[in-house]
């Protein structure tokens, strides 16, 4: 069966609190903290964009899995930020990692499961035998409008999966999505950031569609949440999927290892997949996972995984682990973080 | 248009660090040569490509403080004399680092960074940096 051969995530390093966003506009940190239970999200540096992080988490799975880069088949990177308007960030991961001219490659967008709709892909075109493995790359640097409410979630981040069908570390037992045309959030052509529907946000887009998507798929193989030891889910703040994990019935133990928004915010296409990478770093062969994304616009992608015994053999420390990423931090205030984001409005001596 | 295809043509350099290993002497060039500057026509047609590990050690770097344009928003930043472990020395950016933690003789590895933006609608010219090793 097909599944995930390897993985490799990259977080940038800097940091800020919502405590010091909330200072500048005016808020309440403490309300702030409690409404969306994020303590810190991290923040790209001048230098960093949504080619830089692939580029980055891709050669972290590369390396991890010891795999060359002509087994990679397929390249499909999922992001609503990427670099250009028209020119493929997968073509320049393609370049970075030395990948063959003779390749399938493209960018995906839908909101924050663009990632996940690739490893779909990926995973559709490795086991209809179109190619032996490829990678799907969810990556953000995700855009919040100065004082907006997203302002203290949008982060940047990101996570590349291999799939393939040899050396399996955990088989994908089964995928699906829900889909609908729910406007929750959107970002018109040309507009530097999003706008989003407020509360409308919360149970006819998140909560809809995570948990319809997780209780579909769960019925369709069988299951109930007691029969899996990790469960991640979409995490646009730390509240919603905790509440969207509680609803299903999964416990504290079950989402809290994938649960990462609290310390680095919201990496929108990054944001499960790199919950599934930090769980991936601690599983055991025979460890079942539920992974549900959400994507606005919307719609939610669910897989269904077993670790396997090949868990064993790699060596997981090859490339960063999650908890290595977290552990590494330099925190900034807002000031730098407006310089770095480019919210401040420069003259001809700043490019 | 010039600065376009140059940038294209040492993309495999600068992305990958992708060196030329002289099959006469065995020296290693970074950025690549054509020709050997030791072996000179000796080493015509023994150029070969080689991937270099992307680590070394510093052997001396500078702040800078009086940036150009397109460095502003890192300023001040730091560049450094690396040492590749395949010997070549070269110059690179040095970024994440507190400035306390620099010292010569200290292990990098690089990354890849966004190196330059041709304006607001031109290419991104992406490349290598570097990060302490940790």
């Amino acid at each position: 069966m097909s599944g995930i051969v390897s993985y490799g995530s990259y977080i940038p390093k800097y940091r800020i609190k919502p405590d010091e966003i909330a200072r500048v506009w005016g808020e309440d940190p403490e309300s702030i903290r409690n409404g969306i239970y994020i303590l810190s999200k991290s923040v790209p540096s001048p230098d960093e964009d949504v080619a830089t992080i692939s580029v980055e988490a891709a050669r972290n799975a590369m390396m991890r899995g010891n795999i060359p880069p002509r087994d990679i088949g397929s390249i499909y990177v999922g992001s609503e930020s990427h670099p250009y308007a028209v020119k493929p960030t997968a073509t320049i991961v393609a370049s970075a990692i030395g990948a063959n001219f003779n390749m399938f490659a493209a960018d995906y967008e839908f909101a924050c499961k663009a990632g996940t709709a690739a490893m779909q892909n990926v995973k559709a075109m490795v086991d209809s035998g179109m190619i032996k493995s490829g990678m799907a790359i969810g990556a953000d640097t995700s855009q919040g409008a100065p004082g907006d409410a997203l302002e203290y979630s949008a982060s940047a981040g990101g996570t590349a999966m291999i799939i393939g069908k040899e050396k399996v570390i955990a088989e994908i037992n089964d995928t699906l999505s829900v889909t609908s045309d729910t406007p929750d959030f959107w970002r018109r052509e040309g507009q530097p950031y999003p706008t989003h529907g407020e509360r409308f946000t919360g149970e006819p887009a998140y909560f809809k569609h995570t948990i319809g998507a997780a209780k579909k798929l769960m019925e369709r193989v069988s299951t109930t949440p007691k029969d899996y030891k990790y469960a991640v889910f979409h995490q646009p703040n730390g509240k919603f999927p905790t509440r969207a994990a509680k609803q299903l019935g999964f416990s504290d133990d079950q989402f809290k290892d994938g649960l990462l928004t609290p310390q680095i915010g919201n990496t929108y296409s990054a944001a499960m997949m790199t919950g599934l990478s930090a769980i991936l770093d601690i599983a055991e062969a025979g460890d079942r996972i539920l992974a549900v994304s959400f994507g606005s616009g919307a719609g939610s992608d669910a897989f269904d995984l077993t670790v396997t015994d090949q868990i064993d053999t790699m060596d997981r420390k090859a490339a960063p682990t999650i908890r290595e990423l977290l552990s590494k931090v330099i925190w900034v205030d807002y000031a730098i973080y407006a310089k770095f984001k480019k919210k401040i409005v420069t003259g001809d001596n700043i490019e | 248009m010039g600065e376009l295809s140059r940038f294209w043509r040492e993309s495999n350099h600068r992305y990958r660090m992708i060196a030329i290993k002289c099959g006469n002497c065995n020296e290693v060039y970074f950025p690549p040569r054509d020709v050997c500057p030791k072996c000179h026509r000796e080493s015509i047609g023994k150029m070969q490509e080689t991937q270099l590990s992307g680590k070394g050690e510093i052997v001396s770097y500078t702040i800078v403080h009086d940036a150009p344009p397109a460095f502003m928003r890192q300023r001040p930043y730091v560049l450094a004399l690396i040492k590749l472990d395949e010997g070549p020395t070269i110059t690179g950016q040095i970024v994440d680092a507190d400035h306390g933690a620099l010292e010569i003789g200290k292990r990098v590895r690089n990354v890849f960074r966004k190196v330059r933006e041709d304006g607001k609608s031109g290419i991104i010219q992406y490349g290598y940096k570097f990060v302490l090793e940790e």
